[in-house]
């Protein structure tokens, strides 16, 4: 059987039993790379040597009955290159860190190699993580696997992306508005946005830091969640780190698969549908929540009527954030100089080289977000952003006070073409509209696809959100529903994405 | 204008208007680690080796708030009898220069950790005036630039620059007092004495080095002159690179008198930065502050609030040291001085340190005479403040403890604090490197005694006879022939043991 069709628990099992190399395992993904990404653009750079030694160290571990590093020891990985990666270009889907080799490892990075982890290479992205489609990568597009005239979503597109075309098992993506659970709806996979401080942000090159949150990107429930004990945890390094332990998410996902959800209740937001959500959009999201009924669950509609306001106040917050953050980016210590001609001041070289590193998108953020924090705007945009905020958050308070896990659909349409919305910025902010009040109130969510819709055969996601710490009962809601899923349908989803 | 103009005479300034100050200072805290890394807080250092993601701003590195920088803070606000927040956070300030890693400095804004205080200065006279504390917050320094080429030193006209950022995440806490008036004639020398006032209260609390010719406190006068009599603030001007204490009561009156000449003559004061020029007292242009900066303050993301609690607040007021003021009038009833006798010694600058010297195990009288006189020789011909002198009241008292004991002489015992001035390290560090100790030893002693004494068998033969005070032609023999190194009351003892006359 391919290795790069199996999912990254069976790989696991197979390295870690000797029935199967984890040299292998990395050949059959760098092959499988070398034979798709000209079509889809999954990476932005692959790490051939660095995997294979990886998987090379694996294997003389398990030849010598040495314990495996962790669970996924092993298994071929592939990381949004948001991620600092020690030796190993990060780019951030931008010209201006082109070439750039940071001098340290994010911590994501460090856990993933402490844990034996083979690292392909680095994904493509929306630049600094801006964006819903991967169109605004510096290098080009990354192409939905399902489709490759559409987008996979973005901005951890490539991570998607990747999962879908089997060039990965597994993948890490970051999440600021749904730049995980988007694209794992809009490519059929599963992608969590842990709660916020779950998974450090140290090495993680912040966008918008109060929201920013890698998580686990794979085609199963159970992979998202051995990837997740992987990478999160506490960490001194990053301050809002939260110093708890790490739910028990693979226990979650292992206990879901038993398919019972008897006494769990699920709200269904009444904000997150309705119009301007695709029809097949809707039906795909109906007959999850009929799936879930079935499993047992007690279902009740959830009203959060502060949800309308947070595609607006997250187009504050993150992009003022986003403002002084990326200012660092100035050609004095690092990335793109350009202009240095001896005849130009410091003054003139930063703005030059800001101009030319930056895409448009980038740089529209960085003026809304400069005029938000300007004196006398202050309060009118950043301050009412920050109250809507905190109003958001109320709303899932009384909501959690009813029900265990709060479901809606995780993209308002399944994937768009490419080149569709780049000319009409608020279109394209509108595929987070589900997505952006969990990061908001910094609580947690996962995207499980819902099957296809109806209407235009592409995938759907169903987005379970869960409270602060509560991440293992999104876990067992999404393990429990994809095993039904894939009962009903008579076979595992990955199975029905067309050949590349 | 390349002419110089007429100066208002000092007296006249005073009958026109009333002078307003605001004094910022900034203060090194002398922490282990940077504010926001691990990196070590060291001053100098070969460029950019003090350094790491954190306070690089290198892409996707994140601050860490270093605890020991917020407990030297509220000691602070605690010593300036401020009010210390029960919850407060960092903000940034967005602006742009090169030496500033991140683009914005990690600062505090609207809600600083010590508000509300005061300090009681006293001047020359011994008069006291309280000094309002607007606020105390926490920040991290910058880098250095180096400007190559170019007339000015200033990034503007270089041929190119250096930055070097080991200061870059450096603690730095900014104190601010609110607006002295009243002050009148006396305005430069309250400046004065409330910067020397603060750098002794913070030296006293072991928080920073306060070494103002390093940099690590620094302060910037803002002078405004309101028209006699008028209750609003004239505009003021703010002057930076005030390197000494005498420089921030130089400078202070000198804005006085060149504000005051300029709205005599009807023209306005510029609100601007002005740079101090130590070598004539006077002050030049920088930047315009017409319209202020925006510095686009907003909470910072990547920090936790702090929220220190109350407990944790009284427990280091409780353990506050001995403050300068408190320590003065003990000193004046142990050494039973008169107030002119303390007075002397504060003004001179000694009255702490010889205190702390004392503290460390010195005798007073000892403590006294080597500050007052020695030192204070060493101080002025370097042209620095007494306690600005790179040698700690605890090394004076080694070197005391190290003469009392014999181990050297007062000769020595000069050269060794030389060899701590000049950065050789502590006392018996330089005294190893320099080779200084007195040859105690008796055998080495016993070989050159013998030896001097085979050479004069006359002056044995009169000891031996009882003429024990001709035994110094012997002792000066010795001490010629261990180059002074002896102790010459041991081979006096030795030589007397030798010729059987103890
Ligand atoms: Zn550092």
């Amino acid at each position: 059987m391919d290795p790069t069709t199996r999912t990254a628990a069976e790989l696991a099992a197979g390295i870690h039993s000797g029935e199967l190399s984890s040299v292998e395992v990395t050949r059959s993904h760098l092959e499988r790379i070398a034979k798709v990404d000209s079509e889809i653009n999954a990476f932005l750079h692959v790490e051939t040597e660095g995997a294979l030694a990886t998987a090379e160290k694996v294997d003389a571990d398990i030849a010598a009955g040495r314990r495996p590093a962790s669970p996924l020891a092993g298994v071929p990985l592939g990381l949004k290159d948001v991620l600092t990666t020690k030796g190993i270009p990060t780019t951030c889907g931008s010209r201006t860190l082109e070439g750039w080799i940071p001098p340290y490892d994010a911590t994501v990075t460090r856990k993933l190699r402490e844990a034996d982890v083979v690292v392909l290479g680095k994904t493509n992205m929306d630049e600094f993580a801006m964006g819903s489609s991967t169109e605004n990568s510096a290098y080009g597009p990354t192409r939905n696997p399902w489709d490759t005239t559409r987008v996979p979503g973005g901005s951890s597109g490539g991570s998607a992306a990747a999962l879908a075309a089997f060039q990965a098992p597994v993948t890490v993506g970051t999440d600021t508005g749904g730049s995980v659970r988007q694209p794992g709806a809009l490519t059929g996979t599963v992608g969590v946005k842990p709660t916020y401080g779950g998974v450090s942000r140290y090495g993680l090159v912040a966008f918008s830091s109060s929201l920013d949150q890698a998580g686990p990107c794979a085609r199963t429930v159970l992979d998202a969640a051995l990837l997740h004990e992987v990478i999160g945890g506490h960490d001194p390094m990053d301050s809002t780190s939260l110093n708890a332990p790490v739910p028990p998410v693979v226990e979650a996902a292992r206990r879901g698969a038993s398919g019972d959800l008897r006494g769990l209740r699920v709200g269904v937001v009444t904000e997150l549908g309705g119009e301007g959500y695709q029809p097949g959009v809707l039906r795909s999201f109906a007959a999850a929540v009929d799936t879930l009924r079935e499993l047992g669950a007690e279902v009740a509609e959830v009203s959060c009527p502060n949800f309308e306001y947070a595609l607006s106040a997250y187009y504050l917050i993150a992009p003022s954030e986003c403002s002084s953050n990326l200012a660092r980016f100035d050609a004095m210590r690092y990335g793109l100089r350009v202009a240095d001609d001896g005849t130009n001041g410091a003054d003139d070289v930063m703005s030059l080289s800001r101009e030319a590193g930056f895409g448009a998108e980038v740089k529209r953020r960085i003026i809304i977000g400069t005029y938000a924090l300007s004196a006398g705007y202050y309060d009118a945009y950043y301050g009412s952003a920050q109250k809507v905020r905190s109003l958001v958050t109320r709303d899932f308070d009384a909501a959690y006070d009813q029900v265990d896990v709060l479901v809606s659909p995780t993209a308002p349409t399944t994937a768009f073409r490419v080149g569709e919305r780049v000319d009409d910025p608020m279109s394209m902010y509108r595929a987070d509209l589900c997505t952006i009040p969990t990061n908001l109130a910094g609580t947690a969510a996962m995207s499980v696809p819902s099957g296809l819709s109806d209407e235009d055969g592409l995938p759907v996601g169903l987005q379970i959100m869960a409270p602060a710490l509560a991440d293992d009962r999104m876990y067992e809601v999404g393990a429990a529903y994809e095993r039904a899923r894939d009962a009903a349908a008579g076979g595992a989803l990955a199975d029905r994405i067309p050949e590349l | 204008m390349t002419t110089k103009t007429e100066t208002m005479d000092y007296d006249e300034v005073l009958e026109r208007f009333d002078p307003v100050l605001g004094l910022e200072v900034h203060v090194e805290l002398s922490t282990r680690t940077k504010m926001f890394c691990g990196c070590p807080n060291a001053f100098g250092g070969e460029p950019n080796t003090h350094v790491c993601p954190t306070c690089l701003g290198l892409p996707g590195a994140l601050p860490v708030v270093n605890g020991s920088a917020v407990e030297s803070a509220i000691r602070i606000g605690l010593g300036l009898n401020c009010e210390i927040a029960g919850w407060c956070r960092f903000a940034r300030k967005n602006y742009f220069y090169p030496d500033m890693p991140k683009n914005f400095q990690t600062s505090q804004y609207d809600e600083p950790i010590a508000f509300d205080g005061y300090l009681d200065v006293e001047l020359g006279d011994g008069e006291t005036v309280r000094v309002g504390i607007e606020r105390a917050h926490m920040e991290e320094d910058t880098g250095k630039s180096l400007h190559v080429g170019g007339a000015t030193g200033r990034i503007h006209g270089a041929d190119y620059s250096l930055l070097d950022y080991n200061r870059a995440g450096v603690p730095l806490i900014e104190i601010v007092t609110k607006p002295i008036t009243g002050a009148g004639r006396r305005a430069p020398e309250v400046a004065r004495a409330y910067v020397t006032a603060l750098r002794d209260l913070l030296r006293a609390m072991g928080v920073s080095d306060v070494r103002m010719d390093q940099g690590s406190l620094r302060c910037d006068a803002n002078v405004s002159l309101s028209p006699k009599g008028d209750e609003a603030f004239g505009t003021r001007s703010e002057t930076k690179n005030v390197n000494s204490l005498r420089s921030v009561e130089r400078a202070v009156r000198y804005e006085m008198t060149r504000q005051a000449t300029l709205l005599s003559r009807g023209e306005r004061v510029v609100q601007e930065t002005r740079h101090f020029q130590e070598a004539d007292g006077t002050t030049s242009a920088g930047r315009p502050k017409e319209t202020s900066e925006d510095y686009r303050y907003f909470p910072e993301p990547d920090l936790v609030p702090i929220a220190p609690s109350s407990a944790w607040v009284e427990e280091l007021r409780s353990t506050l040291p001995e403050l300068p003021w408190e320590r003065r009038r003990r000193i004046q009833q142990e050494w039973q001085l008169t107030d002119e006798e303390l007075r002397d010694l504060v003004n001179t600058g000694a009255a702490d340190v010889v205190a702390a010297t004392v503290d460390a195990g010195a005798p007073v009288d000892d403590a006294r005479s080597w500050w007052v006189q020695f030192l204070t020789e060493q101080a002025n011909s370097r042209g620095v403040d007494l306690a600005d002198l790179p040698v700690t009241p605890a090394q004076v008292a080694r070197v005391i403890a190290l003469i009392s004991e014999g181990t050297l002489t007062n000769k020595l015992g000069r050269e060794v604090v030389l060899g701590v001035l000049a950065g050789e390290g502590d006392p018996d560090e330089v005294i190893a490197s320099r080779g200084l100790e007195v040859v105690s030893d008796d055998s080495a002693l016993t070989a050159a005694i013998d030896e001097a004494l085979a050479a004069q068998p006359d002056v044995v033969e009169k000891i031996r006879g009882g003429k024990v005070q001709a035994a110094g032609a012997i002792v000066g023999a010795v001490m010629k022939a261990t180059q002074g190194q002896a102790d010459a009351k041991r081979v006096r003892e030795l030589i007397l043991q030798r010729c059987g006359a103890e």
